[in-house]
Formats: C-alpha cells, sequence, structure tokens
C-alpha cells in the first residue's frame, strides 16, 4: 500500500484487517519539523495513519525516517507541528500539558531501545515508578507490580537493580513498567535493539502474548524487518519521514 | 504524585549524592548558624536590657505626683521626689486639670492603690539622719525601702539578709558604709546595733498652736501646724548591699542606709517638702510629694496611669522610654539579621549550584519520568521537595550550630566578667521562636534557590532527555 492508501484510512486494509474493531490510533496529516537555525528538517510528513484496538502493529524503515519521531507524537511526548492525533478518542493536539502526563500514565505504556530503567532503583521500585505518579494506594500498587513482574516472568529479581540484570531481564523488567498501570496502548521504540537474536526474540514473543492476552494494541518500531515478520501482522514502511508500504497480513506470523 | 512519594524519592536522590549534597547542606547550616548567632546575640542583649529595666522597677511603676508640686517644681527647676522628668506644663506634654489641685493624701494614697493592677503606692522616703555604731558617729542619707525591693538584682549580692518584716527595725547598709566602718572586715558590721536620730515631724493639736495673732476671722483649721522633734531609733545591721537599687535611677537609690519602708512612714521623719505641705493642706494633713505605685503587670501600666490622671495627678513611667529602646533593639536585630544572611545568601547559591547539577545529571531520569507520565508540575515539586528537605536538615544543623556559638558566647562572656569580679550575664539567647523563623527562613531560601533548578527541571524535553546515544 501506498502513502496516499495509508492516508486514506477508511480504504486501508490496516482498517479492514482489523474488522470492525474500534481505530485506538488516528492520526491525520501528521507533520513534525524540526528548524536548526535556518534549516527546517521535516522528520514526519504528512503522515495518515490507523491501527485498530488490539492490533500489534510495526513500524519499520531505515534510521531517520521518522518512525521513532511518529512514536513519539503518538506516546504524547512530542506535539506534532500539524496535523491531528486521536488515542483511544483523546485528541492529543487538544490536551494541556497536565493532560498529556495524564495520558502518558494511563493511556499508553512505553518501552525504549536502552530500557530506561532508573538505574538506582530496584527492579520493583522501577516497575512501581507508574502508578506512583498515578497516585494509586501503597497496597494496591505493591499487588499491581507483583502481578506485572509475575506476567514477564520477573519476580525473583524484584529487589535487583537493573544493572545486576541481563539485557533481556532489563526489557522484560520495562515492559512490567510499561503494562502496570494497565494501559490500551504500548508503544516499543526498538525494544529488541540492544539485544542478542534469542533474547530479541524471547522479549518479541513476550510482547506478542501481552498483544494477545490482554488484548492491548502494540505499536513497535524496529528496523528488524526478519523478527517483525515473524510476529507482527502489519508493517507499516516509512521512508523520509513518510509512510511508503503498509503491509497488513502478507507475512503470517509464526506461532511463538 | 502524592507528598509522601515525593518525600521518598527526593530523599533517595538525596542519598544518592550524598557528598554534594551534605556539603551544600552544610553550606546553608553555616550560613543559617551564623543568623542564628548573630540574632540570638540581638534577642540576648534586648532581653539583658529588659531584664535589668524590669529589675529596677522602673517598668511597672508609676511615679504620681500632685499638680500643685508641679507647678511649683517647674518654677523651681526639678521634678517632685523622684523620676519624674523636669519640664514647664507637665510630663509628656499632660496638662493640669481645671480647678484646685488635688491633694496627694492618704486618703488619695488609698484610693490609687485599689485601682484594678495597683499592687503598692509607696511614698519614696529619702532623708538625712545621724548614726552612732559602737561609739563612732556618722552623718548618712537613708532611705525606706518596700518588701518588694527584694527582687531588685542589687539584692542579687546580698550579704546577710533582707528585712524581717515591713516594720522590723532593721537596717541594710551600703557596702562602702560597711567599709567606712570598718576598712578589714566590713561584713562585721553584720548583727550589729546601731542607733539612727532622725527628726521626727508631730503634727499639733488645736491646744497646742500657739496663740492665734491672726484675725480671728480664720477657721481653726488653717491654724493647725506641726513641731519637730529629735528621736532616736535602735537598729540592728542585717544586710549589706553592693549596688544602688533600682539602677541608682531614685533619689532613695543614693541612701548609704535602708529602713524597712513601713518602719519609716512610721517613724514621721521630717521631709524637705513638709513645709510646703502644711502650707497647702487645709487641715495639716500630711501629704505626699510624690508616690511610687507599683503595677502588677507592666502592660497595665498605661491603664494604670490613664485612672490616676483622671483622678487629678500627674503621672509618670518609663514606658515611653521603653519603647524607644524597643526600637533600637528591632534595628539592632535587622542590622545583625542582615549580617548573619551575607553566609546564608552565599549557600544558597551553593543550592541553585547543586541542584543545577543535579538536573543536568539527572536529566535521562527526568526524560524517563516525564515518559512515564510525570506533569512538569510533578518534577517541579520533585525539585523543590529536594530543595526544602537540604534547607531543613541545613537549618536544624544550623540551629545546632548556632546554639554551639551561643552557648561559647555566654561562656566566654561569663569568663571574661568573672575575671573583672562581675556577676556572670546572659548576652545571647535562642528563644523558640528563633529556632521556628530560622528553620522556616533556611527552607524558604532554599525554595527561592530551587525556582531556577526545578523550572529548568520542568522545562525538560522528555524526548531529547531520553534519546539513546
Amino acid at each position: 500500500m501506498d502513502a496516499n492508501a495509508a492516508a486514506n484510512p477508511e480504504g486501508s486494509s490496516a482498517a479492514h484487517a482489523a474488522g470492525q474493531a474500534q481505530p485506538c490510533i488516528r492520526a491525520r496529516d501528521v507533520s513534525r519539523h524540526y528548524t536548526m537555525g535556518p534549516a527546517v528538517i521535516p522528520a514526519v510528513e504528512q503522515v495518515s495513519l490507523e491501527v485498530a484496538s488490539g492490533e500489534f502493529a510495526a513500524l519499520l524503515g531505515p534510521s531517520g525516517s521518522g518512525k521513532s519521531t511518529l512514536l513519539h507524537l503518538i506516546a504524547g511526548l512530542d506535539r506534532p507541528t500539524s496535523g491531528s492525533i486521536e488515542v483511544a478518542g483523546q485528541e492529543l493536539a487538544r490536551l494541556s500539558s497536565e493532560e498529556l502526563a495524564r495520558y502518558r500514565r494511563h493511556t499508553v505504556g512505553m518501552v525504549f531501545q536502552a530500557f530506561n530503567l532508573i538505574a538506582t532503583l530496584p527492579v520493583f521500585d522501577n516497575v512501581e515508578l507508574p502508578l506512583r505518579l498515578s497516585e494509586v494506594d501503597r497496597a494496591e500498587r505493591r499487588a499491581r507490580v507483583e502481578e506485572a513482574l509475575a506476567r514477564v516472568r520477573l519476580s525473583e529479581r524484584r529487589n535487583h537493580r537493573p544493572g545486576e540484570l541481563s539485557g533481556g531481564e532489563q526489557q522484560r523488567a520495562a515492559l512490567a513498567r510499561a503494562l502496570v498501570n494497565r494501559p490500551s496502548l504500548l508503544l516499543a521504540d526498538e525494544p529488541t535493539g540492544n539485544l542478542d537474536s534469542r533474547t530479541g526474540e524471547e522479549i518479541m514473543e513476550l510482547i506478542a502474548e501481552l498483544n494477545q492476552k490482554l488484548g492491548m494494541t502494540v505499536l513497535l518500531v524496529t528496523h528488524e524487518r526478519p523478527l517483525a515478520e515473524r510476529f507482527v501482522r502489519r508493517m507499516i514502511f516509512m521512508a523520509d519521514g513518510r509512510v511508503v508500504e503498509d503491509h497488513n497480513g502478507a507475512h503470517a506470523r509464526e506461532a511463538p | 504524585m502524592k507528598l509522601p512519594d515525593l518525600v521518598e524519592m527526593a530523599a533517595r536522590n538525596l542519598r544518592n549524592a550524598r557528598l554534594r549534597n551534605g556539603l551544600t547542606t552544610a553550606g546553608i547550616g553555616v550560613g543559617i548558624a551564623s543568623l542564628v548567632a548573630m540574632l540570638s546575640l540581638g534577642v540576648g542583649l534586648q532581653e539583658l536590657a529588659g531584664r535589668r529595666l524590669s529589675r529596677s522597677g522602673l517598668f511597672n511603676t508609676v511615679v504620681v505626683s500632685p499638680w500643685a508640686d508641679s507647678r511649683q517644681m517647674a518654677r523651681e527647676g526639678g521634678p517632685p521626689g523622684a523620676g519624674g522628668p523636669a519640664g514647664a506644663g507637665g510630663p509628656m506634654g499632660q496638662r493640669p486639670p481645671e480647678g484646685p489641685p488635688a491633694l496627694l493624701d492618704e486618703t488619695a494614697r488609698r484610693a490609687i492603690e485599689k485601682l484594678p493592677g495597683v499592687v503598692e503606692a509607696l511614698p519614696e522616703i529619702r532623708f538625712v539622719g545621724e548614726l552612732r555604731l559602737e561609739g563612732k558617729s556618722y552623718i548618712v542619707p537613708a532611705g525606706g525601702l518596700p518588701a518588694s525591693a527584694r527582687d531588685d538584682e542589687a539584692f542579687d549580692t546580698l550579704q546577710g539578709q533582707f528585712f524581717s518584716g515591713p516594720q522590723a527595725a532593721e537596717a541594710v547598709v551600703k557596702l562602702d558604709f560597711a567599709r567606712e566602718w570598718n576598712e578589714a572586715r566590713p561584713t562585721s558590721i553584720l548583727g550589729k546595733e546601731l542607733v539612727l536620730r532622725y527628726a521626727e515631724r508631730q503634727a499639733l493639736t488645736p491646744e497646742e498652736e500657739p496663740g492665734t495673732t491672726n484675725s480671728g476671722s480664720e477657721s481653726a483649721d488653717t491654724q493647725y501646724g506641726f513641731t519637730v522633734v529629735r528621736r532616736e531609733q535602735p537598729l540592728r545591721v542585717v544586710g549589706i548591699i553592693d549596688a544602688d537599687p533600682y539602677g541608682g535611677m531614685r533619689a532613695v537609690s543614693r541612701a548609704r542606709v535602708f529602713l524597712p519602708i513601713g518602719l519609716v512612714e512610721n517613724l514621721n521623719i521630717m521631709q524637705p517638702t513638709d513645709l510646703r505641705s502644711m502650707v497647702q493642706s487645709a487641715d495639716g494633713q500630711k501629704t505626699y510629694p510624690s508616690l511610687m505605685t507599683r503595677v502588677a503587670d507592666p502592660a497595665r501600666v498605661s491603664e494604670v496611669e490613664s485612672a490616676i490622671k483622671q483622678m487629678g495627678f500627674r503621672t509618670y513611667s518609663i514606658l515611653d522610654a521603653a519603647q524607644s529602646l524597643q526600637r533600637f533593639f528591632v534595628i539592632l536585630d535587622l542590622l545583625l539579621g542582615i549580617f548573619g544572611s551575607m553566609a546564608l545568601a552565599v549557600a544558597s547559591l551553593g543550592i541553585v549550584n547543586t541542584l543545577v547539577m543535579a538536573v543536568l545529571e539527572r536529566r535521562r531520569e527526568i526524560g524517563i519520568l516525564k515518559a512515564l507520565g510525570a506533569s512538569d508540575r510533578d518534577v517541579k515539586r520533585l525539585f523543590f521537595v529536594e530543595a526544602g528537605a537540604m534547607g531543613l536538615a541545613g537549618g536544624a544543623v544550623g540551629v545546632a550550630f548556632g546554639w554551639l556559638i551561643s552557648v561559647a558566647i555566654n561562656w566566654g562572656t561569663a569568663f571574661y566578667l568573672s575575671r573583672r569580679d562581675f556577676p556572670p550575664e546572659t548576652v545571647s539567647a535562642i528563644p523558640l521562636w528563633l529556632v521556628g523563623a530560622a528553620l522556616a527562613f533556611s527552607v524558604a531560601v532554599s525554595l527561592v534557590a530551587g525556582m531556577y533548578p526545578a523550572g529548568r527541571a520542568a522545562r525538560l524535553d522528555p524526548v531529547q532527555a531520553i534519546r539513546y546515544e
């Protein structure tokens, strides 16, 4: 599918593939330009996209294609220069800074290539952070952290600091932290980029499991096409800040 | 984020950079210690001055005198009794009431003593008498002291004891008098019996009145007068004092021998003002040139003064002088506070520096927090809590150091004074309000210092902060 097709959500294969499910992400003509001195750099240019609720999609493309920037815009970490992004019924452009923070707390869970765990905190405290930010009571926090750690099979490492964990364990801790607040959308920015292929597969299996069992919508950024082909139903290709191709179900996901 | 969580996170962050935060906190501590030490000196000196004045009996004393005396005294160039300021028209711009001046006699004295808040109204009696002691004769100024004078600081170093009662035939002598009597062993005067020879004022009855040679039209009342008789009163020396009572600020302070005021009143000793009193008094009854009215609470002095003025007398108290003194100490405290705050100002730059460093170092962590849903406000509050915690800890350390400095100042002063045979004085004091104010000021300064770093942390772009390098 070309960019124009992607710009027309109603006719997109993505929407079709997701059946009649409500779109979780709806991006329309989204652009993000950076100004560096006199130069204006278009990181994302006129992207329109829909991801249905419960869908597992991947953004692929070479470095500098704008996939991470688009992910950050959807995560509410950045604001587009133009266009609109609607996630779970919330128009991000209309949200104040405080509302955007609340959106990041409750609607979105994020994992990063560099894990981004706080090095001075043990795993348990790292996973607990989003709950503290959401002002969840201490007793409930404990139960939910334990549940999240159990889901990523990291309960026994709860008291270890990130430096004492392997890369795969750190990413599992990051996944536990991302899902502890029970978000409807999981955004993963190169989650396997810092892992060996076997560990990367384990992480992808875990993400796929979260998608299947919890019904969590997943949007993944990766440049590892073979891995994406194995796990992801829909692959959206970007280049030069634009969506250039949107493969839906072209590559059947192998069972983990 | 809830406050307990913020505090927990802030404490963890502060622990992670123990040395740097410890040094910053120590810097605040030094600043607060300097401020507390300076202000404790101001407070201590103020308390010392207040204590001295309060114990001198000046703060709770209203000097009452009749307007008649005032007019006359103004012409003669001096106030009646002591303590009252000279000046035409009366003290503090008071104006005499219309009509004949009220007599400050026994009736007026009782009325004044019945006023709410008044403890006693006593005449100030000072006279010159002859003392005979073991064959030697001394002409000395003597005075009467009330029981309340026992609290005066002149009696702090009393050798022997105070009067056993208001009518006791006892005397307390000044050390210089005791030395005059026995240079080598002045304290041997204690317990000695001495004889006071004085001039007694005896009222004449109508029968005793000398023949009325004036016109027979005059009322019998106006013919009353008095006679003066030499009397002797045995006294036992019970105490020796070195300093002048009432801080040397009253006429009676300058006496060398003191008797209980009740005894002195009963002796009916001739006073220099008796001649004028006889002329003024309609029936020859005794009047007082002034009465020292002691008020229970210095705060009620104004109220008592007003009531006495209503009775037709003029009053004087040191309240106005005390207010001037208070103004002086406010300015002194301000200056000391400014000097003390300079170290704190330098310390606050340390907080700015430490927190700016923390923002730079924890850039990624701040980005992660924002990515996880921390609002700008959450991040700002986190840094404020860290700044406030450093301020509170620094304040506590500073108050403790300030207290040590204050103790050292007092110890040094006491040592210095003792070397010069003076009793120890507390010149530095840290009241509870100063502790609270120092802690609050420390936290406030720290929060102000934390504003810039906190704002900078809150404005941090999370995308830039967590960018993988």
